[in-house]
């Protein structure tokens, strides 16, 4: 026998389950609760930075839409500071107005979420190399054991894209794509449209972070 | 600083058939293994003008003409990291059924009637040692479409932040001496039998307020941070 070390182990997780917005959107459930709601408008009339709306759905492995899926995201400013005490970068300013995070759920009829946000700058990455212009998400459903994280990164950043150092982490080269939203222009706001393929051909890369 | 590595072999895998939707909702690929940069040790914060006074009083948040129905009781814990220190001033959600098992929600059509008097859900930021507590109803079993006749035992719903993005946690505290707690699939996923201990939480006679409300002790653990070693630990680790 030897001594043994006094870690403590981590909560283990679980499902969700599919009446996940009566805690964290309780509109969605149907019924009005808190007075200050968290919703899935990132940004104000003082954020910095360009807006940008992401749309997308959740697809499972029947090629079938989520419609009770929940997704968080968190992200830096426009400056590529996280409004976070850890960030410690040099470069750029936190937003005080901007605290990067949001959260929805997919639509109960179109299965389609929606954040409406600013595009995030440069942040330096592990070992200082840069990291191209990302957004993390974090996905939880019905049928879900423990969250899913993954990243989005933009179309338009196509040179950053091809030096990031975690998209280059993926040894196969065809699954970065799934990572990369394209950008549509059509409207008064440039919106990325992000599905996010949780099973099967064309199936997102998620992280163990 | 990083967070120390999840332990898989303690967490529930993605593709576990005992629970049906699992199946079609899970990865068949593995897991990208990524070391923390600054997007996953940073998160949100949050403050505690952002909540209500009464948004951790489930008794009283959704009250029209009365109290809820169902056994009063306060859930209280801590939540710390692996290197067991306290979490401060996180944000912590739940949400659960009444004490009928029926949830208010416009997609549950469980024949169990809602309480006019109960909404369900809540949330608390922990303070400077790690602790929350709320006041609820006890809430109820419910039937749900897995197997034939398969019931969840009575729950709460948790939802946890941590101080970085790679701790958020979603988890469901069970109550102690429940027997539907063994049968149910969804705690099953659970691959090791401590760890679906830990998500017991015992009933506190010592937390409770005679004659009024029975207390259960719920503690959450989230991943521990490190810093490299004989490094300066200015950071606090």
């Amino acid at each position: 026998m030897v001594q043994s070390l006094d870690y403590l182990k981590e909560t283990a997780s679980q499902t969700a389950g599919p009446y996940v917005h009566i805690g964290l959107i309780p509109s969605q459930a149907g019924f009005d609760i808190f007075e200050n709601n968290f919703t899935n408008v990132l940004a104000d009339e003082n954020t910095r930075g360009e807006r940008i709306i992401i749309e997308g759905r959740v697809i499972d492995g029947t090629g079938t839409p989520l419609r009770d899926a929940l997704l968080e995201i968190w992200q830096a400013n426009a400056d590529g500071r996280y409004n976070h005490q850890l960030d410690r970068q040099k470069s750029g300013k936190v937003d005080e107005g901007f605290r990067g995070w949001g959260r929805t759920g997919t639509d109960f009829d179109t299965a389609v979420y929606r954040f409406e946000t600013i595009k995030p700058g440069v942040v330096s990455g592990r070992n200082g190399k840069d990291m191209a212009p990302h957004i993390n998400f974090w996905i939880v459903a019905r049928g879900i054991n423990i969250g899913l994280n993954t990243r989005m990164y933009f179309a338009d950043e196509q040179e950053a894209n091809a030096a990031d150092p975690v998209l280059n982490l993926i040894e196969q080269k065809t699954r970065r794509k799934t990572l990369i939203a394209d950008r549509d222009d059509s409207g008064s706001i440039p919106v990325y449209r992000f599905d996010i393929i949780l099973q099967g051909d064309g199936e997102t890369v998620f992280f163990d972070i | 600083m990083e967070f120390y590595q999840r332990d898989r072999t303690l967490q529930p895998a993605g593709y576990t058939p005992i629970y049906k939707t699992s199946v079609a909702r899970s990865p068949r690929q593995s897991l990208m293994s990524l070391q923390g940069s600054l997007s996953e040790i940073t998160g949100p914060v949050f403050g505690q003008n952002e909540l209500g006074p009464l948004d951790n009083d489930l008794i009283r948040n959704y009250a029209k003409d009365g109290d809820p129905i169902g056994e009063r009781i306060f859930v209280h814990g801590r939540v710390l990291d692996e290197n067991n220190r306290p979490v401060p001033n996180t944000l912590v959600e739940f949400w659960q059924a009444n004490a009928g098992g029926r949830y208010r929600h416009k997609k549950d059509t469980y024949l169990a009637p809602i309480d006019p008097n109960f909404g369900g859900c809540g949330r608390a930021l922990t303070d400077e040692n790690g602790y929350y507590f709320f006041r609820t109803i006890k809430p109820g079993p419910y039937p749900w479409r897995n197997y034939v006749n398969s019931w969840r035992p009575a729950h709460i719903h948790f939802s946890v932040f941590g101080s970085g993005f790679a701790q958020r946690l979603i988890t469901q505290m069970y109550f102690e001496g429940d027997p539907l707690i063994k049968e149910c699939p969804i705690v099953h996923v659970i691959p090791d039998e401590d760890a679906i201990n830990r998500l017991i939480a015992p009933i506190d006679l010592k937390g409770s307020v005679p004659l009024d409300t029975i207390a259960y002790k719920f503690d959450i653990v989230l991943r521990g941070r490190r810093s490299t070693l004989f490094e300066n630990r200015l950071e606090g680790n």
